[in-house]
């Protein structure tokens, strides 16, 4: 069983705290994301983990094991690094086997998990070459190679894909998905990118600043976010942050947003909002739920307005449509078609039941 | 070489080879000169009549003179065990402390990596005096030991700023990855480092080797007896004899007296600058 657990873990760099308190328990074969914006504490976290960084307080356990006090070798770890950290004196299979010739594998040994690892990653015919001859994506399977030849209790990927151009990036992505179904592992990852955050991760964990966000699946954390920093970082495009205030009208809930345009809170979303009356308040409504106008029952999560269009970006699959609305820049996600690239006014349609309403005093999302 | 787009002949004339050729020729010329005085007979060399940059009556007679009928071979050779040994003994703490300067944090290690700069700013010819007390104490005098022990004042800060910076470019992650492949710092260091810093420790041992090869002060005031002196000391002291001047021989042992070093430095030109950490990281 390799379980990880970080209790109350601390690191302070001469004197500036970088990870205030984290707690995490990371269990027997979970793929965890470490997510946030550079200078977050994310790698350093990583790094914590991998024995590369001593905790300033705290304590590390992997596989139960108290883990502060053992150097990187004698945790049981594998690490894949940003820059993939080859050595570049030695061929591939060198590479592969550093490990193992150094924990005294028999030749017979480490053979058999070379060639077994190099078959899962396909690159048997690379095992001669010198990290010089090898493209980035090559270098980046090589890098995982030697990760999994040691059968270590947990991987460590440090921003592994960051250096790959886009397309390899998804290719990249896909096989490292693949690979954790192959090899079953706890797996920690570090990224800083959400789109990988959410499509690798049984849990996502955000960080900002040193603390934990929130933690939670990808999916909760699109559809339930805690806070506006989480709300605006997971997704992509970026959810709309629109200023409202909250007014009843005829024991009805709406978000007032301009003089014009008010939009009804839907019933079943209201009870929480009720003590916000009267306040002003954010609006969060990602831009896939701001759509074209549809013929739909006269009910009240489906709301149309109109607005002037500014700027009409078409995706291919998608067109995303900017406008303003009190004073703020709103995105909405088309039908193609419904959206002509020299649109001037156009009608919209905005999912209620999809809403999040930010307390811009706490930066929590009212739930 | 193919020229560039746009880049006619008298362009790349101009601008390339005509400046080339005469950096060669200024360049090469003291070496042509030290050639063709090393085979003139004395009449020629004195005569001021007959053009000086050639040769009528070639003879080996100073050749003859420096190889006979002095210890030139044994300078040669006391020459070369000195400037290995102190190479030795210099790159060996040099690698150790340039590495440890440029990767471990240490309680003061800042301070010690400037006072070795510092170190490396006094001129030798202020430090051969207090030296020279210590050689004294130890009983040095007159023995090659005395310059063994003493050149890698000059050359461990050379070769330790050297290699610290030559440290340095080699990314931190390679050392970390084999840690966590189960290599131990010091293992981490000779399997992985080590062989990455060849051509660092290529260039600060060639730079090395030439300082205690062409080295003039310590030697003179260090060695007395004829049979210990080294090349650049033993060449000058007994070729020039009062106000006679042996300029033939002088010519033929300051030439052969490069060649090690031109020797050591084409062999070595490959390595000396190649990018053998290519591919380690994104590149």
């Amino acid at each position: 069983m390799a379980q990880v657990d970080l209790k109350n873990v601390y690191k302070t760099f001469d004197k500036t705290p970088v990870v205030h308190g984290i707690n995490l328990s990371i269990a027997h074969n979970e793929f965890l994301v470490l997510v946030g914006p550079s200078g977050c504490g994310k790698s350093t976290t990583l790094r914590m983990i991998a024995g590369l960084e001593r905790v300033t307080s705290g304590e590390i356990f992997i596989g139960g094991r108290l883990v502060n006090d053992l150097p990187p070798k004698a945790r049981d770890i594998a690490m894949v690094f940003q820059n993939y950290a080859l050595y570049p004196h030695m061929t591939v299979y060198e590479n592969m086997s550093f490990g193992l010739k150094l924990r005294k594998f028999s030749k017979e040994e480490i053979r058999k998990r070379v060639e077994e690892s190099a078959d899962i990653l396909n690159i048997r015919e690379l095992l001669d070459r010198r990290p010089k001859q090898l493209s980035g994506g090559q270098r980046q399977r090589v890098a995982m190679g030697r990760a999994i030849v040691r059968h270590p209790q947990v991987f460590l990927f440090d921003e592994p894909l960051s250096n790959l151009d886009a397309k390899l990036r998804v290719q990249m992505r896909t096989e490292i998905k693949k690979l954790h179904q192959k090899v079953a592992t706890t797996i920690i990852y570090v990224t800083h990118d959400q789109v990988e955050a959410m499509t690798l991760a049984d849990r996502t964990v955000v960080m900002r600043d040193g603390y934990i966000e929130q933690i939670g699946t990808p999916q909760e954390l699109y559809e339930t976010p805690e806070t506006r920093f989480v709300a605006g970082f997971i997704g992509s495009p970026a959810m709309n942050f629109i200023p409202c205030r909250m007014i009843e009208n005829g024991g009805n809930l709406m978000v007032q947003l301009t003089e014009a345009l008010r939009f009804p809170v839907p019933a079943g979303l209201a009870k929480p909002y009720r003590d916000f009356l009267g306040k002003e308040l954010l609006l969060g409504i990602r831009p896939e739920h701001i759509t074209e106008q549809r013929p739909h029952e006269e009910n009240e999560e489906l709301v149309d307005f109109e607005a002037d269009v500014e700027v009409v970006e078409p995706m291919g699959n998608d067109t995303m449509v900017n406008f303003t609305i009190a004073g703020v820049e709103v995105w909405a996600r088309m039908e193609p078609h419904a959206a002509p690239p020299n649109a001037k006014s156009l009608g919209f349609m905005v999912n209620m039941n999809q809403m999040h309403l930010i307390d811009p005093s706490t930066d929590k999302v009212i739930r | 070489m193919e020229n560039r787009i746009g880049e006619t002949f008298w362009k790349r004339l101009l601008v390339f080879y005509i400046p080339l050729f005469m950096f060669l020729v200024v360049i090469l010329f003291p070496f042509y000169w030290m050639m063709i005085a090393s085979v003139k007979p004395d009449q020629e060399l004195y005569t001021i009549r007959a053009s000086p940059y050639i040769v009528r009556n070639p003879t080996l007679k100073h050749w003859e003179l420096l190889f006979f009928d002095t210890l030139f071979l044994q300078w040669a050779w006391n020459t070369f065990l000195i400037a290995l040994a102190s190479t030795a003994i210099s790159l060996t703490c040099g690698v150790l402390a340039g590495y440890s300067l440029a990767r471990l944090k240490f309680f003061g290690s800042t301070t010690i990596a400037v006072s070795i700069f510092v170190t490396y700013l006094v001129p030798p010819t202020l430090l051969f005096i207090p030296l020279s007390s210590v050689i004294k104490f130890f009983d040095l005098h007159d023995s090659s030991f005395s310059l063994i022990w003493s050149y890698p004042t000059i050359l461990i800060p050379f070769c330790t700023w050297l290699l610290m910076g030559y440290f340095k470019t080699i990314p931190k992650e390679l050392e970390e990855c084999a840690r966590i492949d189960g290599a131990t710092q010091f293992q981490a260091f000779y399997k992985i480092i080590l062989p990455l810093a060849t051509p660092g420790i290529l260039s600060a041992g060639i730079f090395a080797f030439t300082l205690s090869w062409n080295e003039f002060l310590f030697a003179l005031v260090f060695i007395f007896s004829p049979e210990n002196k080294t090349l650049p000391v033993g060449v000058i002291s007994e070729l020039i004899r009062g106000d006679t001047f042996y300029w033939g021989s002088l010519m033929a042992g300051a030439l052969f007296g490069s060649i090690p070093v031109a020797f050591v430095y084409s062999f070595f030109v490959d390595q000396y600058v190649s990018g053998l950490t290519g591919g380690a990281v994104k590149g």
